[in-house]
Order: structure tokens, then C-alpha cells, then sequence
């Protein structure tokens, strides 16, 4: 598959919403935990080699599961391939705990629930559609019975 | 730069809602090519990612394109109904697509130029703000008036200060004016209750829940840490902590309505 990975490369530049080292395994046989830096833009988690400006790899963030594992560690796996986990070990429980909630919340499915609810809320209390002053409302996406997994 | 490739053809390809779909045409890219050709190709924008498939019933997708970073214009292409996706980095490629009339393509420009994550985080955040102010109306004006001999207190949008009114409650330290016939001051929405003297059982709690203020000090620091964390949107961990949430509130009221019991009501 293709894709367009100069922008990717680019969107790894960008200010994080989060970024530490972290110790990191990939789902390969033999794979042990490496330092890495770990880098959350977005909905994509970036992982470098500590002294290295280009991304080694970059992991989509959409149906994925956050699995908190044992003491400092989580690991992130895709739907359909649940057994194949990428590790980490961070330093503290307090810096696992806060990934794990952080990568949770960073999936654009996450926001695209998160609209739909804060909408549905107001509408609730104010009887107003908050989304008709960005002229977005009719969109499908938005829509209360948009939120398919 | 390794990308979980599967899993992300995983995502194009499942049931989760598309933003927008249709057939495109993509124009080629080739260097040293004279001429232009494109390709028809059947476009998925899931979120801020535009996949394109050889086919609509294609099971992986060819390509797919990051948005974000990009702008979409209309572009002044050779064909009608073109468009363009650039990218801020000035020597990318852009990609030029085409559509089939002019609707598909106002809607395809529109769909993709609100396609970035930054777009909805400002949205949601947006919302998340608004939702706040208006909880804050509403929990201003719902007023608990008790003109029994105890306490009757108030509840509103809390002043961690505010202590249990005593006989003849004026007006309470954050200004807002209770017990008045003038009804509350802030938000402009309505305040019907007027609880003209008789104990009443506690009132329901609010719909939505804004900070706790209670004579037993639970912490209330107005609206902003507590807001934030709620409302929470839809998801297990947060379901719980919103239940838990919503739960302590009863317990704290139903507290003080036993205290209030004891304390010498008949």
C-alpha cells in the first residue's frame, strides 16, 4: 500500500502531545526492549532510535487496544491481530498510567465519539445544535447514529 | 519508516462509517511523462485518512494519503471538477483528483478540508467549553430553596466557601442571588423553582453534574478540574468513573437530607 510518507515524516517533526524514552518491543520473535524515543502526534505513535532525527517506525492508532500489563508496562495491539503486542516499559507506574490514558484518548475515532456526545449534550441542555455554527451539522459523521466501531 | 501497514489496511477496509466515498479520478505522477492520465479509483476518507482502492470492491487498499499538514483547493487543472490536496512542505506532490460534477466535487473539498485530527480537537474542544457554560446556567439556576428553621442550603454552582444558609438568606457570598423573587442572575436561563416554605424531600440532582458543593466540604473547586474530567465521553473506564461520579453526589445529598431529618423536623 502506498502512502504518502514525506508527510508522515513531516507530521513526525510536529510538536508532540506526548513524547518520552521508553524501553519498546515490536511483536517479532526474538524481539527484546530497546530505548526508544516514543512520540504521540495525533492519532500516529512515533518510535526513533534516541539519537536518530527520522522515525524508525510509525504505528497507526485506530482499533487498537491499550492494555495495561504488569507493573510500568502497556502494550498496544491491533483488532484483528491481538496476540502480536508492542511493549513498553516505562520508568514509573505514574508514566504508564498516564500513556495508557493518553493513547487511548488519541484515536480520531475516540474524538469523532467524544463530538458526538459533547453534542448531544448540549443539545440536550440548550436545545441548540452547537455544530450548526460551523455549518457541519448535516454531516454523517456527526451524527448521533454515526458511531459504528 | 515502517508503518503498521496491516492494521491500517485493516481500518480501510472494515465496517467502521467512511466519512465520504466515491469514485475519483487521481491524476498520474510520473516523471518524465508527457502528457497527464489519471486513473479512476474508489476513494474512503475514514478520519484524517484518504485511502483509494483499484476498485470499490477491492479488499486492500492501493494508497493511502496522511491528512494533515494540507490544504484542498480547486485547482485549474485542464479538467472541470478538479481538485487538489498540497501539502505545507513545499516540494511534495500534490495530489489532483477529479470528480464527476460539481456537487460531488463541493462536497468531496468540503469533506477533506475538515478532514484533519487538528480540525476535530478544535471542535471538540470547542464543545467541551460550551458544555461547561452550559452546565454552569443551569446549575446556577437550580436552586434547592428551603425555608425550614435548619440549614437549607442551596445548591448551585459551588463557592467552596458557601456554608449552609441560615434563617433569612439573602444573597449568598459569590453573587448569586437565591431566595429573591428575582429569580437567578446568571446564564439568562429560567429559574422556576419557588419553593414557598415547606420541607421538601432533596431535590433530584441536576442532569448534568457540575463541581459538588456540600456542607461537608467536599472539595468543589469550581467548574474547571471536575469539568474536565466530565462529562467523559463514551468508553468503559470513563462510564465507570462518571457513575461513580454522579453516585457520590447521591450520596452526599442524601447525607445531608437525613442530617437535616434528625436535626429537628418533626
Amino acid at each position: 500500500m502506498r502512502y504518502n510518507e514525506r508527510e508522515l515524516l513531516s507530521l513526525a517533526r510536529q510538536p508532540a502531545e506526548k513524547a518520552a524514552e521508553i524501553r519498546m518491543s515490536v511483536p517479532k520473535k526474538g524481539s527484546v526492549l530497546k530505548k526508544r524515543l516514543v512520540k504521540l502526534v495525533v492519532n500516529f505513535l512515533f518510535y526513533f532510535r534516541t539519537d536518530e532525527a527520522e522515525p524508525i517506525g510509525a504505528l497507526l492508532l485506530e482499533h487498537c487496544k491499550i492494555t495495561k500489563e504488569e507493573e510500568n508496562v502497556f502494550s498496544i495491539s491491533f483488532i484483528e491481530e491481538p496476540e502480536r503486542k508492542y511493549c513498553f516499559e516505562c520508568a514509573t507506574e505514574e508514566q504508564c498510567q498516564e500513556w495508557v490514558e493518553a493513547l487511548r484518548r488519541a484515536s480520531y475515532e475516540f474524538l469523532r465519539r467524544s463530538l458526538i456526545f459533547y453534542r448531544n449534550e448540549i443539545q440536550k441542555m440548550t436545545g441548540k445544535d452547537p455544530l450548526e455554527q460551523y455549518g457541519i451539522s448535516e454531516e454523517a459523521r456527526f451524527q448521533l447514529g454515526a458511531q459504528g466501531q | 519508516m515502517k508503518l503498521n501497514e496491516r492494521s491500517v489496511a485493516h481500518y480501510a477496509t472494515c465496517d467502521s462509517p467512511a466519512d465520504h466515498t466515491g469514485f475519483l479520478r487521481k491524476r498520474v505522477e510520473r516523471h518524465h511523462h508527457h502528457g497527464t492520465s489519471y486513473q479512476r479509483r474508489w476513494f474512503v476518507l475514514k478520519g484524517n485518512l484518504l485511502f483509494y482502492f483499484e476498485e470499490r470492491e477491492s479488499r486492500e487498499p492501493v494508497g493511502l494519503v496522511v491528512l494533515e499538514g494540507c490544504t484542498v483547493e480547486l485547482c485549474e487543472a485542464a479538467e472541470e471538477f478538479a481538485f487538489a490536496i498540497r501539502f505545507d512542505d513545499a516540494g511534495a506532490r500534490a495530489y489532483v483528483l477529479v470528480a464527476d460534477g460539481q456537487a460531488a466535487m463541493e462536497a468531496w473539498v468540503k469533506a477533506l478540508s475538515r478532514a484533519s485530527f487538528d480540525y476535530m480537537r478544535l471542535v471538540v474542544r470547542e464543545l467541551e467549553k460550551q458544555l461547561e457554560e452550559a452546565c454552569k446556567s443551569l446549575a446556577a439556576c437550580r436552586k434547592s430553596p428551603r425555608r425550614s428553621s435548619s440549614s437549607g442550603r442551596k445548591r448551585h454552582l459551588s463557592n467552596p466557601a458557601l456554608q449552609p444558609l441560615q434563617e433569612k438568606p439573602t444573597t449568598l457570598e459569590n453573587g448569586y442571588s437565591t431566595w429573591s423573587s428575582g429569580g437567578c442572575i446568571a446564564g439568562g436561563a429560567t429559574c422556576p423553582d419557588h419553593d414557598e416554605g415547606q420541607t421538601k424531600p432533596p431535590p433530584l440532582p441536576p442532569r448534568r453534574r457540575s463541581a459538588a458543593s456540600s456542607a461537608t466540604g467536599s472539595p468543589a473547586p469550581g467548574l474547571s478540574p471536575a469539568m474536565l474530567e466530565s462529562p467523559v465521553p463514551p468508553e468503559t473506564i470513563c462510564f465507570s468513573k462518571l457513575h461513580n461520579w454522579y453516585g457520590q453526589e447521591i450520596a452526599v445529598l442524601r447525607r445531608e437530607w437525613q442530617e437535616r431529618q434528625k436535626r429537628g423536623h418533626p
